[in-house]
């Protein structure tokens, strides 16, 4: 138990003890020619951080550059600590979002805590006050080993941080798949709001300013969580424990206070937070951006324990710590903000303009590193890349049984973990705290009040990882596609995208070509729908035992409502409103959840993605919900029309409809894209399908808002169900199949 | 009248109910520091929710030792106005300026849902704007709102009237089926013996606007600015 030893004896620098904590044969001799000499142990610690996948992004930077990162509303895109876009009235939103998927898999409460604490201070740290997160989820089918386990202890973790921080969790997604048995991901999205002239950035400058240590000491713990994130599970990973961080939200939430506190007093040049390689990735970085350089005095990093070495101090992920560059000679004024706020603050070193970190210990040089070299040369590599030898037979079209009984159908996938509510996760989560949330969790895309101002900020998050496995290129973009429509169906203009990027082991060419096409897919679709990439994260070695989780990559997409009073419901608020079908359906059936889930077929290339309809019907939505002219809107996504109808009548009161739809049998749950349903008053209806003409968009009348039951014509009766009944079998399925 | 919103380490409604009382209410409002034992001259104390030292120990227990409730109980002694939402309410009972204890809720989880409530008292300061029997929907966000005290003192809390809100159907019947937290005979708020300190655990600050689509909260505050400047009228 090398946690309590008082110090650890340093292994031999070798190749082979540099392969033991992650850095390849060739990484090492990049490593000595930058040094020009062999590196100590210290110096090869922070190196394997730095270079790691999680830091480095050495596998996927070729491709990320192919993303559009500008746009009218962006400030700030990818390679700060998150995102800026500009929201209005003077107001800037600061998000990312981030995968917590390794730590969370071996302990899911803690896990998933230090998941939103750390994309809580990437918020926090650019000067904006955190509003609003959400959480993407995938886990293993239910009865797969430890499953329930993981269910469990990522939701309460999550509600955990973000409950005691007081950031309420508005929104998220939730997928239940095979594939993610052996491999669950915990995705992270934080949102926060600073005035437009108040942002702070993590550029360390002026030589001589002092360096402070704030927040929480430094101890043991998730040494080396970076370089444990860079590799692929197997049967040892159980041991990795100690590499997972553990959280304490109640410091992090005093250390917002405290950093918000006193980024107004003007005395901090650079602030950034320690996540991911703590102490090393936090200084690095910041000298690196700044072009400076830095010394390092360990003797004053605060210790949770005596005897850390200059490794443990470089490599610890405790956490709820930050490191800022303060004006010189304000030292004080900033001490007193932090002093006040129960925290400690320790002054590390300063910056210089060498070039180069260079940390002493004891009174001796502890590691001499020139930064930039580091920093920005770090490896990449352009892995090789391989198309799926069986792709052919995977997009065959598969053979599509008609439903039998079509109310027990319908029946059967609301009934299933795919359908089912997720109520039972979002209540552990506080929803409503900060007095923002219009519309929370359980909608299209959650809806915030930009208080002071009529507008309201959405937010959502998608991904169809089955139409990822079986075309990267079409689930990319689709999943951006959602998420438009998404914020469509609120009124919202999207503004800027962050994403979570995860993947298999990218040494193996079928993973690099998923994760090539997958970023095609998304930047074609980014590019057609107007919304630029402000900032993401790649998560690769997603696998467990040689067996990879399907490509998912997770899209949070933020938008700007214009106004919120006419906002549309995700459900019928009114009886005798009309309803319109927007789109046509293609009966496409390539992955359809209705084969998967019912008839044990996943086959078939999923449905194209018409980025031209997409815009036009995202256009249509926006408008008819600015106007004011539907109470209603809602998309079609997984499971089709018969699905988008049902969800719709799940409003507060249950209200059902009548519809008389132009599809029959299976089509009712065809997955064609670049669909949704409206509801209007009778009044508006002529003004709506007018609207929907000039669009270009197809749009039919299919029937009117009412009554207790769903009932369905095509021709002759064909379905016939009380609300009130498909709501128990949907509302109730999740926390059965859980065993609660 | 002037508001006084205490801020423990921690808290993090503190900024929810400054918003309703100095924007929707229009009322003079300052934060009160838990390590000032001053108010600061604020009529109407509010203790507002969160995590209060993280609700170590807990919850509250930490928070009832801070100097600044030294001065909120000598406030109560005094007759003046004390509200206490969610976590400050947790804290009023750990303080003993309210009776009765928290207990996790019964399911071991975090909820937050809107529920009912019915006002069992509408003659307080807090609740003279309400009608008898009203039902309100209040959100609730908390982890320990089991609200448990001895068989008798039960029974002495309600034969003195110090039951406020309690949870139950939308139709006001009081029933375990809308009881969300396990609280024995479904207390979702107190008040002490001279009804100038009341603590409940929905949050009537989420739900006092109408574009967050409920106003069924703002009530609680209006009344008691109202009675606040009544009294202080009453002084003049």
């Amino acid at each position: 138990m090398t946690v309590f030893q008082e110090a650890v004896q340093e292994p031999e620098v070798t190749p082979e003890t540099a392969r033991s904590i992650g850095l390849t044969g060739e990484e090492f001799e990049r490593l000595k020619k930058i040094l020009g000499r062999d590196p100590n142990w210290t110096e090869l610690g922070i190196t394997s951080a730095l270079w790691s996948e999680h830091c480095s992004y050495k596998s996927s930077k070729i491709y990320l550059r192919e993303f559009p990162t500008e746009g009218p509303h962006v400030l700030q895109g990818p390679g700060e600590n998150a995102g800026v876009v500009d929201i209005g009235h003077g107001w800037v939103a600061v998000f990312k979002m981030e995968s917590h998927n390794h730590p969370s898999f071996i302990e899911p409460y803690q896990g998933s805590m230090t998941g939103v604490g750390g994309i809580l201070r990437d918020i926090f740290t650019m000067g904006a006050r955190p509003i609003a997160c959400m959480d993407a989820l995938r886990f293993g089918e239910i009865d797969a080993p430890r499953m329930r386990f993981l269910i469990d202890g990522v939701v309460r973790g999550i509600g955990g941080y973000g409950n005691c921080v007081g950031i309420p969790t508005v929104g998220g997604e939730t997928g239940f798949h095979r594939c993610y048995n052996g491999n669950i991901l915990v995705n992270a999205f934080a949102l926060g709001i600073a005035r437009r002239d108040r942002i702070f950035h993590a550029r360390a400058s002026g030589a001589g300013n002092p360096l402070l240590y704030v927040g929480s000491r430094t101890g043991r713990d998730g040494i080396h969580g970076a370089t444990m994130a860079s590799e692929s599970f197997d049967k040892e990973s159980e041991q990795k424990r100690p590499t997972v961080q553990v959280g304490d939200p109640f410091t992090e939430k005093i250390l917002l206070e405290a950093c918000l506190e006193a980024m107004r007093t003007g005395a901090i040049v650079a602030i950034q937070d320690m996540g991911a390689a703590g102490l090393t990735s936090s200084t690095f970085e910041m000298a690196g951006r700044g072009g400076t350089g830095l010394q390092l005095d360990l003797d004053h990093v605060p210790l949770r324990q005596p005897g850390l070495t200059p490794y443990e101090m470089m490599l610890s992920e405790s956490q709820e710590r930050m490191v800022l560059v303060a004006k010189k000679g304000r030292e004080e004024e900033l001490a007193k903000v932090f002093q006040r706020w129960g925290l400690e603050v320790a002054k590390i070193g300063e910056v210089t303009s060498t070039g180069r970190a260079v940390l002493t210990w004891r009174g001796e040089t502890a590691a001499d590193i020139p930064i930039l070299p580091l920093t920005e040369e770090a490896p990449v590599y352009n892995r090789p890349v391989a198309e799926p030898a069986d792709l052919a037979e995977r997009w065959r079209a598969p053979e599509v049984p008609q439903p039998e009984d079509l109310r027990g159908t319908l029946e059967s996938l609301l009934a299933t973990s795919e359908f089912a509510s997720r109520r039972w996760i979002w209540q552990q989560y506080d929803h409503t705290v900060r007095t923002n949330t219009v519309q929370g969790p359980g909608g299209d895309a959650a809806v915030l009040l930009l208080k002071g101002t009529p507008s309201g900020l959405a937010m959502t998050c998608d991904v169809n990882p089955v139409y990822c496995y079986f075309d990267p290129r079409r689930g990319g973009a689709q999943a951006v596609a959602e998420a438009v429509r998404n914020l469509a169906c609120v009124g919202a203009e999207p503004v800027g995208l962050t994403d979570c990027l995860n993947f298999g082991n990218p040494e193996r060419p079928e993973i690099s070509w998923q994760f090539r096409e997958a970023v095609r897919g998304i930047s074609d679709a980014c590019r057609a729908l107007g919304v630029p990439v402000i900032s993401g994260n790649v998560s690769f070695y997603n696998e467990t035992e040689g067996e990879s989780i399907y490509p998912t990559p997770e899209i949070a997409v933020v938008g700007v409502i214009p106004n919120l009073a006419a906002l549309p419901d995700p459900w019928f608020r009114t009886a005798g409103d009309r309803i319109v079908l927007l789109g046509e359906d293609r009966s496409e059936f390539g992955c359809a959840a209705y084969l998967r889930l019912l008839h044990g077929i996943e086959q078939g290339r999923p449905p194209e993605v018409d980025l031209d309809a997409e815009l036009r019907l995202a256009r249509l939505l926006r408008s008819l919900g600015l106007r004011g002219l539907v109470h209603t809107a809602h998309d079609l996504s997984e499971g089709g029309l018969l699905i988008a109808l049902t969800e719709a009548c799940f409003g507060p009161e249950c209200l059902g409809a009548r519809v008389e739809v132009p599809l029959a049998g299976a089509d009712l749950f065809s997955e064609t894209q670049a669909r949704a349903i409206v509801a209007c008053p009778p009044a508006s209806l002529d003004r709506v399908l007018k609207a929907a003409e000039e669009a270009g968009v197809p749009a039919r009348e299919i029937g009117e808002v009412g009554g207790s039951d769903l009932e369905m014509r095509t021709g002759g009766e064909i379905l016939k169900a009380p609300v009130a009944g498909l709501h128990e079998i949907w509302s109730t399925a999740l926390p059965k199949a859980l065993g609660l | 009248m002037k508001c006084g919103v205490v801020v423990f380490p921690g808290s993090n409604c503190d900024h929810d109910v400054y918003h309703v009382l100095k924007h929707v209410l229009d009322q003079e409002v300052t934060f009160l520091w838990h390590q000032d034992d001053t108010l600061k001259g604020s009529e109407l104390i509010v203790l507002p929710g969160g995590f209060a030292y993280g609700d170590y120990l807990r919850a509250g227990a930490l928070a009832a030792l801070s100097p600044v409730m030294g001065a909120v109980k000598r406030h109560a002694d005094a007759g003046g106005l004390v509200l206490g939402i969610c976590n400050g309410f947790q804290v009023l009972l750990e303080a003993g300026l309210l009776p009765g204890a928290m207990r996790r809720n019964e399911n071991l989880r975090f909820q937050c849902l809107d529920v009912h409530l019915r006002a069992e008292r509408t003659d307080l300061p807090f609740t003279r704007g309400f009608q008898a029997g009203q039902v309100l929907r209040l959100p609730i966000a908390h982890a320990e709102g089991n609200y448990e005290d001895s068989p008798e003192k039960l029974d002495a809390l309600e034969a003195n009237g110090q039951v406020v809100f309690r949870y139950c159907e939308p139709d006001g019947r009081v029933t375990p089926g809308s009881n969300p937290n396990g609280a024995a005979r479904n207390i979702a708020g107190v008040c002490n013996a001279g009804g100038n300190v009341l603590g409940l655990m929905p949050h009537p600050e989420r739900c006092s606007e109408p574009i967050l689509g409920n106003t069924d909260g703002l009530a609680i505050f209006a009344s008691a600015v109202q009675a606040g400047s009544q009294a202080v009228g009453a002084r003049r």
